[in-house]
């Protein structure tokens, strides 16, 4: 029976170095496991070993292996995805070899799950391929508990009764669903996730945490040891910036009744207060001090106030922060012990995060001064871990189901927390709660990505009513432009929606009959692929939560419905 | 229909060409039928489909990442005359996106590769292999296509291809003959993040226009590496640039090479001890490895978006089915999904596409070392190893070359002379020829005092 076989592979991937049949032998198993290090070298440099085992421990369901089915899966079978299922009940066209990389015309006549599984398994032996020759709406009627053991279900193509069963299906069941199409030249995504955690956001740009408006006491200390002024010139160039900075601003506040240079001329005042403190040789001219020029550098950014984001106080100050219980997850005890640790021990600030940037120092002062900071973090990281033991012994649970390495990899990550909520589908497609501000506001604009949205919807309304898609064949097009006009209409007037959909958009969609051009599948297919990622590896942030992608402008818009 | 046993193993004997019902319904539609976003000059033709099959010429630059997803992008959408060059062979860390290729294929040319898979996999796709580089070919070669699509690493590369087809472009009478340009598509990723551009050369910025998007790598400076490390990265390259050298571990002249593990084994140790001594954490194997080969991190997604993105373009340029990108995209999936679409401008001056002479302003004093510094510096020339002659006394004189042992040594001693000493002249042309431009480039030396 397939449910078995599903989590009998499932469970033999669990184990990283095990091979698909025969003895595991040390010998091989060290072999294998350098290989895998050495093929999957490029991916870990950016979500790490446990982001790649949390990927090889995930099994994702696909329904319909059309295009851009195959080519999401592709890029979640080439970096080793644990296993994953194919759900289709379609037999292989040849309009589907056509545009599609994992079916042969030799495939054409078979189930198209099978057919692809095929294909796809042999990208990467590492991963576990299954399919299964049903129909969602079999599933759903027949086993909807079928879907609850997957990590992520991805939906390609399907009718909207269909896609709205599947949804409040996985909805209850709490299993992510992402939702992709290619519909001519047009992508679409929607996640639908009820509640997504994210400890590890790895922003872009973050701002350094150096605590230079409200030094802590080691800090301070720290910062007090330096004489600037009667020190060696060497000494003197290689002191790191953070020290320099630190003590001019103790000049600063001294002379400023403890206040920190806000405004663009008092930070201008302070970078030549800096200034004047380079060294200057016998003729009056100022030294090459590049520690000094790093200083002035960084006074618009290191005077920024020591502050907790809005977006992490709105955590702190959530309901699942509030209400501990039982079977709250880590991270909201994470959270909660981080409120606690704020409120207390931080004194309305976060855990320090520890880390400094390289800076123009020679080796002792720079590591004397890091360590500083590494010591700090360390000490905060263990006062909110016994926040935390005592919120666990609180519910009755062992202070160890949280770990050290979780709690200092939370505590370093504290100021980067983020929490994506999707609406559910139900919410998006009634007329009550659809989302008619962000519709209506995007279409001021009749070109905005929105319009594009809005065809898709009036195609399914389409669909429904006609049993196909508008245009597919040449003597159908005239005759559809005006029947596909009807259902805009009159899914505008059901919701609610007083916007202008031009007439050029619902010609073009009629001219696309339907069709899954291969780029724009491969396109969504990567987009996709990436988002499933997020999803499995608690790593980077998913979109929240519809993507549309338009390959004739080349532009793409996130909307939140 | 009876349906022919699909080879699974790779076998460059009996292709099947044969189409077959409904094969190319998903690209008809975009050249058969009118639509109200086309391209002026499209007309919807049953005729249009052949071309794409039998006559447009398509060249793909790189068998990797992007080059992997280009090809199979392109053969599913209707091009079956198609080269591709890569000078690479197969590495086992290219396996997690490269998808044409598998372990056993390891050590094997890339484009060899790439192209047996692609060829079996689509029946009637032609693709050319060519395991050179981008210079082993002349003009002669590239004027045969109709598109270049880059999945480039470098941007040496870039910029020498980039030269390539500003030198086949026709001026008559000062007026650019548009038959005598092939349109550049150029793709590139790096992580989570790519860009996408399409260079129509002539008419739209080129690479050289906008070089200060691609800032000069940052190497660290030699004092920290020598004496004040402060990061594990320091401590590598310290054993890289400075220990290897004098140890000389594997042999006298052995270069370091950073796919042989036992090299890498070696540096990593050496790093370890270097650290130990500054009390400095977190030297790994795996960051030993990515300092010394640079080695920046990849992800199949990334380059299936951009790929897509070039791929869509060079149908839409092929078809003339839509207007194409106009003319660069940025994609960024770290938080969401991020795109942004821009028109970058010329450079009125652009050493590479402009027909504006290039000018060089110095003291007849000044010494002709500090020629060679701004030709490497300057953020819009950004030369690597250039060359410099000029005629002087009607002979056509080296005045400095480095890239040949015997001709760099020869004339260094004119480095530190005067550019009046070197005989030249007010309004002279020094020709400069360089890796970045497969053609030399003309300045015209002006002198201040």
């Amino acid at each position: 029976m397939f449910r078995e076989s599903a989590r009998a592979l499932c469970k033999r991937k669990r184990k990283r170095n095990e091979f698909k049949s025969g003895s595991v032998d040390m010998a091989s198993v060290d072999k294998g496991k350098a290989t895998k290090e050495q093929k999957y070298d490029r991916q870990l440099r950016l979500w790490g070993d446990h982001g790649q085992d949390a990927l090889e421990n995930a099994h994702v369901c696909l329904i319909n292996a059309s295009a851009t089915g195959t080519e999401i899966l592709k890029n979640l079978v080439l970096p080793g995805i644990g296993a994953f299922t194919i759900v289709d009940e379609n037999k292989v066209r040849g309009e589907d070899v056509g545009n599609n990389f994992f079916l042969t015309k030799s495939s054409i006549g078979r189930n198209r799950a099978q057919a692809a599984t095929e294909l796809l398994q042999e990208l990467n032996s590492d991963v576990s391929g299954n399919f299964v020759e049903e129909s969602p709406d079999q599933l759903l009627d027949n086993d909807p508990d079928f879907f609850h053991r997957f990590s992520l279900v991805i939906a390609v193509h399907l009718p909207e009764s269909t896609l709205l069963r599947l949804a409040a299906f996985v909805w209850g069941a709490g299993v992510p669903l992402l939702v992709c199409r290619t519909y001519g030249l047009i992508g679409y995504m929607r996640l639908v996730v009820k509640e997504h955690t994210v400890v590890e956001s790895h922003p872009d740009n973050a701002l350094e945490d150096l605590r230079l408006d409200h030094p802590f006491p080691e800090l301070k200390k720290h910062i007090q040891s330096y004489d600037l002024e009667n020190m060696e010139k060497r000494d003197h160039s290689h002191t790191p910036w953070i020290i320099v900075m630190a003590k001019y601003l103790e000049k600063w506040r001294s002379e400023h009744n403890k206040q920190m240079p806000k405004s663009y001329k008092e930070k201008e005042a302070f970078r030549e207060l800096i200034r004047q403190g380079i060294r200057k040789n016998e003729n009056g001219v100022p030294e090459d001090e590049e520690n000094f020029d790093e200083a002035i550098k960084n006074v618009n950014t290191a005077l920024n106030p020591t502050k907790i984001s809005s977006g992490v106080e709105e955590l702190l100050q959530d309901e699942n922060s509030k209400n501990i219980k039982a079977q709250t997850s880590s991270f909201w005890l994470l959270v909660r012990a981080l409120k606690e640790f704020v409120e207390k021990e931080g004194q309305g600030s976060l855990p320090v995060r520890g880390t400094i940037p390289d800076m123009i120092a020679d080796s002792d002062k720079f590591i004397k001064l890091q360590n500083v900071y590494r010591e700090k973090a360390k000490e905060d990281a263990t006062a909110v871990s016994n926040h935390i033991s005592a919120l666990l012994q609180s519910v009755g649970r062992l202070p160890e189901s949280v770990s050290e390495q979780e709690i200092r990899l939370f505590c370093k990550s504290s100021a980067f927390l983020r929490v994506v909520r999707c609406r559910s589908l139900a919410e998006e497609y009634s007329t009550e709660t659809i989302n008619k501000d962000e519709i209506s506001s995007c279409m001021d604009n009749p070109d905005s990505e929105m319009v594009l949205y809005l065809m898709l919807r009036a195609v399914d309304k389409f669909y429904q009513q006609h049993g196909r898609y508008p245009g597919v064949y040449n003597y159908q097009v005239e005759e559809d432009i005006g029947k596909l006009k009807s259902c805009v209409n009159s899914f505008l007037q059901e919701n609610g929606l007083a916007v202008n959909v031009k007439h050029d958009y619902i010609h073009e969609f009629c001219r696309y009959g339907a069709v899954e051009p291969h780029p724009v599948a491969s396109f969504v297919g990567g987009s996709a692929a990436q988002e499933a990622i997020k999803i499995i590896t608690h790593q980077f942030v998913p979109f929240n939560n519809t993507f549309i992608y338009n390959a004739m402008a080349q532009t793409s818009a996130t909307f939140q419905l | 229909m009876a349906d022919v046993e699909e080879p699974m193993a790779v076998d460059s004997g009996c292709r099947d060409t044969g189409d077959w019902e409904g094969r190319w319904n998903h690209v008809k539609k975009f050249l058969e039928r009118a639509g109200p976003f086309t391209h002026p000059d499209f007309e919807p033709s049953t005729e249009s489909l052949q071309f794409l099959l039998d006559t447009c010429k398509v060249l793909v630059i790189g068998a990797g990442g992007l080059g992997c997803e280009l090809l199979k992008n392109l053969a599913l959408s209707g091009f079956r005359q198609i080269h591709v060059i890569d000078m690479d062979t197969i590495d086992v860390s290219n396996l997690n996106r490269q998808f044409l290729f598998r372990p056993k294929d390891v050590g094997r040319p890339k484009a060899d590769v790439a192209a047996e898979f692609v060829n079996n996999r689509i029946p009637g796709c032609n693709v050319v292999p060519h395991f050179k580089k981008i210079q082993d070919f002349d003009e002669s070669f590239y004027r045969q296509f109709h598109i270049i699509v880059c999945g480039l690493d470098s941007i040496i590369a870039r910029r020498w291809i980039n030269g390539m087809l500003m030198s086949l472009l026709s001026y008559e009478d000062g007026v650019l003959d548009p038959s005598s340009i092939i349109p550049l598509l150029d793709g590139g990723t790096e992580g989570f993040k790519g860009n996408a551009r399409v260079i129509l050369p002539g008419m739209t910025a080129c690479i050289d226009c906008t070089l200060e998007l691609y800032p000069p790598q940052i190497n660290f400076p030699m004092c920290t590496i020598a004496s004040m490390p402060r990061l594990p990265e320091h401590c590598i390259e310290y054993v890289r640039i400075l220990q290897w050298p004098k140890e000389n571990p594997f042999g006298e002249g052995v270069v370091l090479d950073g796919d042989d593990p036992e090299h890498i084994q070696w540096v990593f140790q050496k790093s370890l001890e270097r650290a130990a001594e500054f009390k400095i954490t977190g030297v790994t194997y795996r960051l030993t490895q990515g300092v010394v080969k640079r080695i920046i991190p990849a992800v199949a997604s990334t380059n299936a978006v951009i790929a897509a993105t070039c791929a869509t373009e060079v149908f839409k340029i092929a078809s003339s089915a839509y207007i194409p990108l106009n003319n660069y995209l940025v994609f960024n999936d770290v938080d969401g999904l991020y795109t942004y679409t821009f028109e970058a401008e010329r450079k009125e001056n652009c050493s590479a596409c402009s027909q504006v002479p290039q000018k060089l302003q110095f003291s007849s004093s000044a010494k002709l070392q500090e020629v060679l510094d701004y030709l490497t510096e300057n953020a819009s020339l950004q030369m690597k190893t250039p060359a410099i002659t000029a005629t002087v006394d009607g002979k056509n004189k080296t005045l400095y070359l480095q890239t040949v042992a015997s001709i760099e040594e020869r004339t260094r001693p004119n480095l530190s002379r005067t550019l009046k000493e070197l005989g030249l002249a007010e309004g002279q042309e020094l020709a400069v020829a360089d890796v970045t431009t497969p053609q030399t480039v003309l300045f015209k030396l002006n002198f201040t005092s």
